[in-house]
């Protein structure tokens, strides 16, 4: 199985705006700090992690709308890290995202069709209606729903719109950025089993960050846990549920409330 | 939802009709000044100066709201005058709309130096006082109806630029912008196709104030003298003359007062109500 | 006796639409209860209800809330506010806006005793540098003269929880408190509202879309959907056997990360529609739409 990502020494950082002096530049705040990693074909692997631990950044670097500051990402053997948005044009078909709040990362002004379509006649593809239509049909929805403005969906819709519009691209590679996190405990199940079919139906490459550790265990072939702005642990989603080896890994088990009355948890 | 937004729809749906009814009879009295005027704005007839509108007692017939000082009639005036105050109103509006619209929804989106290029740029602009400066620059230029509407647009397209910038900012933040990029959209069409629109009702709304203040800066400028010839009946000249015989004759003052208050309220109006209705989101 | 009944409490939007449907719940003094359910199922609603802070669209339309043997909807307005502003508290979702952006935390904290309880500034901010020490907040005196922004959201949810327990209230309405927290921060202030709640015998109705959550913090639950009351029950009968199918398909949504093959089963279109049924049956009942 070859790797689709091959990520060395990813290092990112930003501006830090809150401790920008009157005069000069705001000091640079280091994010990632020198990541190695790779994502075979065909895996899902799960990036976990509390906020602040750079797992959103890292995703925004894999699909390239951040640029790394220091070491090197390559997608399919090309190197992408430093690539600028018109050499990345054509290569954006091929690596979707998909947001975590489905309201705002469908723009409101655009109904259910547009939204889909708009991609795919960027990319020049042909017979867009078709793909639409297999789109919504892939993800569940009616075909009715094209005509639909976002703000008249359910959060579980709108959360099937934005992967239809991520795959009716037909990408090698969609990255899913807390795609569930906003919403309740039965749209969540659903989408997760919508996810689990179209990676086996559609031969997918996932990276599915999240900072729920139950839903990880569900989808994941692989699980990397990210803390600081570094990789604390990565393996095989049974071996770190069964021993996990990282400290922060086990204090990331531990504080999940399992749904069973337990007095001595807290 | 919850915060019944019901029953404030249905009175800016009144305020919305109310305004385009008095703007539409504005454009169709400017439209068809010189058919439907009763008589020629500009003549003058001293023996009847000064005539009472029509229901007080001592008017003329066919002077409905009566005369001026020169005896020229009121209502005839007034209709000449919606000409030249819409003309200013629609293509000083537009003007300023477009450039000022176009600077900020760069500055804001592409921000880096062109963000700074623009925003120091209206920063420097608007320290120059406003009156001042058009009256200079009409001096400089003069008078006329295209002096008055470049003075317009030179004077408030920071405006625009200034609440587009930071509108245009914001939304350049959410994820519907990365998400676009990330389907492979350029920086143009992300301006255009994905920010555009959500930022259109503030502009519409900032576009129709806009006219309102046109309007009421051709009438400060009229009320100087430094618009039109003083010949051209305008609503401003018309202030500016009644004021001296207000006590004698109130009516040359109030009239055209009225209308431009009235038009200058339905603007704004006009605006909010578009704006409601242009909205997906709150239809 | 209960400390807090609400009886057949009906809420409804002023355009029409019902949030709350002859809702019936007690909560004895101390005791911590859960309100469980999907959004929109109207659990916020009940706690808004009862702290007087409904969304201005929303009225109540019938129904009883009896706070300490009061039934508060017949009090004249300020009554109500001073009867409630003495006796009731809330910990809030959002410690982001929860707090004032431009004040610095001790006077947040010490308005609350100078206005209600008309403490005198130098009790209550004596009061209010305890608290934040009960809260485990190291150094109360420098976080009294900070700026929210300059604090964690762990930390200010911190802030908001000894606020809410300033006035000694008796009841306090947690609305889904550790949402918007880290899962690590969240048990530290599960843990932290538990231990308050434990050592001021304060009663809790927490709001909260987490079974897990629940389970851990409330001896007591009421399971909501469509402002309906499905069922009300202890905490372990819940756990072990839930009588509800709905509530039972809740839980078996809920994931369980010990479990790969259990939880995150999506609730069943035929439970669904049988309750959909069954909110529709009280209503032909109620006799409203």
């Amino acid at each position: 199985m070859s790797d689709l990502y091959e990520v060395s020494g990813l290092r990112l950082s930003l501006a830090d705006m809150t401790r920008k002096p009157l005069l000069g530049a705001a000091p640079r705040l280091e994010i990632l700090k020198g990541l190695d990693f790779t994502i075979p074909k065909g895996t899902v692997l799960g990036i976990v992690g509390g906020s602040g631990s750079g797992k959103s950044t890292l995703g925004r670097a894999l699909v390239r709308l951040l640029t790394p500051s220091a070491g090197s990402i390559r997608f399919d053997g090309a190197d992408i890290t430093r690539l600028d948005e018109a050499a990345l044009r054509p290569l954006r078909r091929r690596f979707q995202m998909i947001f975590q709040d489905p309201m705002s990362s469908l723009n409101p002004r655009h109904r259910v069709g547009t939204l889909i379509a708009e991609p795919l006649r960027l990319h020049g593809l042909d017979g867009i209606p078709a793909r639409v239509a297999r789109a919504l049909d892939h993800v569940g929805l009616p075909a009715g729903f094209i005509g639909r403005y976002p703000h008249e969906l359910s959060g579980g819709q709108r959360q099937r719109v934005g992967i239809a519009r991520a795959i009716a691209l037909e990408p090698d590679f969609i990255l899913a950025d807390e795609i569930v996190s906003g919403l309740d405990v039965s749209s969540q199940a659903q989408v997760l089993n919508l996810l689990e079919q179209l990676v086996r139906d559609l031969g997918l490459t996932l990276a599915f960050i999240s900072h729920d550790l139950s839903v990880i265990r569900r989808l994941c072939t692989r699980v990397m846990v990210l803390h600081q702005g570094v990789i604390v642990e990565d393996r095989v989603t049974a071996d770190l549920f069964a021993g996990p080896q990282a400290a922060y890994t086990r204090e990331l088990l531990d504080a999940i409330p399992l749904p069973d009355p337990d007095q001595v948890w807290l | 939802m919850l915060d019944g937004r019901g029953a404030v729809r249905r009175r800016a749906g009144v305020r919305l009709w109310l305004s385009a009814l008095w703007l539409g009879l504005l454009v169709g009295a400017a439209l068809l000044a010189p058919w439907i005027a009763p008589k020629d704005p500009l003549a003058q007839d001293l023996f009847l100066g000064r005539l009472p509108p029509f229901w007080m007692a001592g008017h003329e017939p066919g002077y409905h709201l009566g005369t001026d000082s020169l005896g020229r009639d009121v209502l005839s005036r007034i209709l000449h005058g919606a000409r030249i105050a819409l003309v200013v109103a629609v293509v000083a509006g537009s003007v300023t709309c477009l450039l000022g619209a176009a600077l900020g929804l760069m500055a804001g989106y592409l921000r880096g130096w062109v963000d700074v290029v623009i925003s120091r740029f209206i920063d420097i602009w608007m320290a120059f006082p406003p009156v001042l400066f058009s009256i200079l620059l009409i001096a400089v230029i003069g008078p006329g109806l295209g002096s008055i509407i470049l003075a317009i647009v030179i004077i408030d397209w920071t405006r625009f630029a200034r609440v587009v910038r930071a509108e245009a900012m914001a939304q350049g933040a959410m994820d519907y912008v990365a998400s676009a990029r990330v389907a492979g959209r350029g920086r143009i069409g992300i301006m255009l196709r994905e920010i555009l629109p959500n930022v259109m009702p503030t502009i519409v709304v900032l576009l129709t104030l806009e006219m309102g203040i046109a309007v009421i800066v051709e009438a400060i400028l009229s009320f100087v003298n430094l618009s039109i010839s003083t010949d051209d009946p305008t609503w401003g000249g018309m202030i500016a003359e009644g004021r001296t015989s207000v006590h004698q004759a109130w009516w040359v003052l109030v009239f055209p007062l009225v209308t431009l208050f009235l038009t200058v309220l339905s603007f704004s109006q006009l605006g909010e109500g578009l704006k409601d209705r242009f909205d997906p989101v709150l239809r | 006796m209960s400390y807090l009944e609400i009886d057949r409490l009906t809420v409804r939007l002023k355009g029409g639409g019902t949030l709350l449907r002859a809702v019936s719940l007690q909560v004895a003094a101390g005791e911590v209860r859960g309100l469980v359910g999907e959004s929109g199922a109207g659990k916020s609603m009940i706690g808004k209800a009862v702290l007087g802070i409904l969304p201005r669209a929303a009225e109540v339309v019938s129904g009883r809330i009896v706070l300490d043997g009061v039934d508060l909807l017949t009090l004249p307005p300020a009554e109500r506010r001073r009867r409630v502003g003495a006796s009731c508290a809330l910990i809030p979702q959002d410690p982001l806006t929860a707090l004032n952006p431009s004040r610095r935390i001790g006077p947040q904290i010490t308005d609350r005793l100078v206005d209600i309880l008309r403490w005198n500034r130098g009790r209550a901010e004596g009061r209010a540098r305890e608290l934040l020490a009960e809260v485990h907040i190291p150094d109360p005196d420098r976080v009294m003269r900070c700026y929210p922004h300059e604090l964690s959201g762990g930390m200010r949810q911190r802030i908001l929880i000894a606020s809410a327990f300033a006035a000694e209230p008796k009841l306090i309405v947690a609305d889904e408190p550790t949402t918007a927290l880290d899962v690590t921060v969240q048990k530290q202030i599960l843990k932290l509202i538990k231990e308050m709640q434990l050592r001021h015998g304060t009663a809790l109705l927490f709001v909260s879309h987490d079974l897990g959550v629940v389970s851990k913090v409330c001896q007591s639950l009421t399971v909501l959907y469509a402002g309906m009351v499905l069922e009300d029950a202890g905490i372990g009968d819940f756990f072990r056997a839930p009588r509800h199918p709905y509530s039972a398909a809740l839980l078996a949504a809920t994931p369980k990360y010990t479990d790969p093959t259990a939880g995150l089963i999506p609730v069943p279109e035929a439970v669904l529609a049988a309750v959909r049924a069954e909110v529709a049956a009280a209503d032909r009942r109620a006799g409203h739409v």
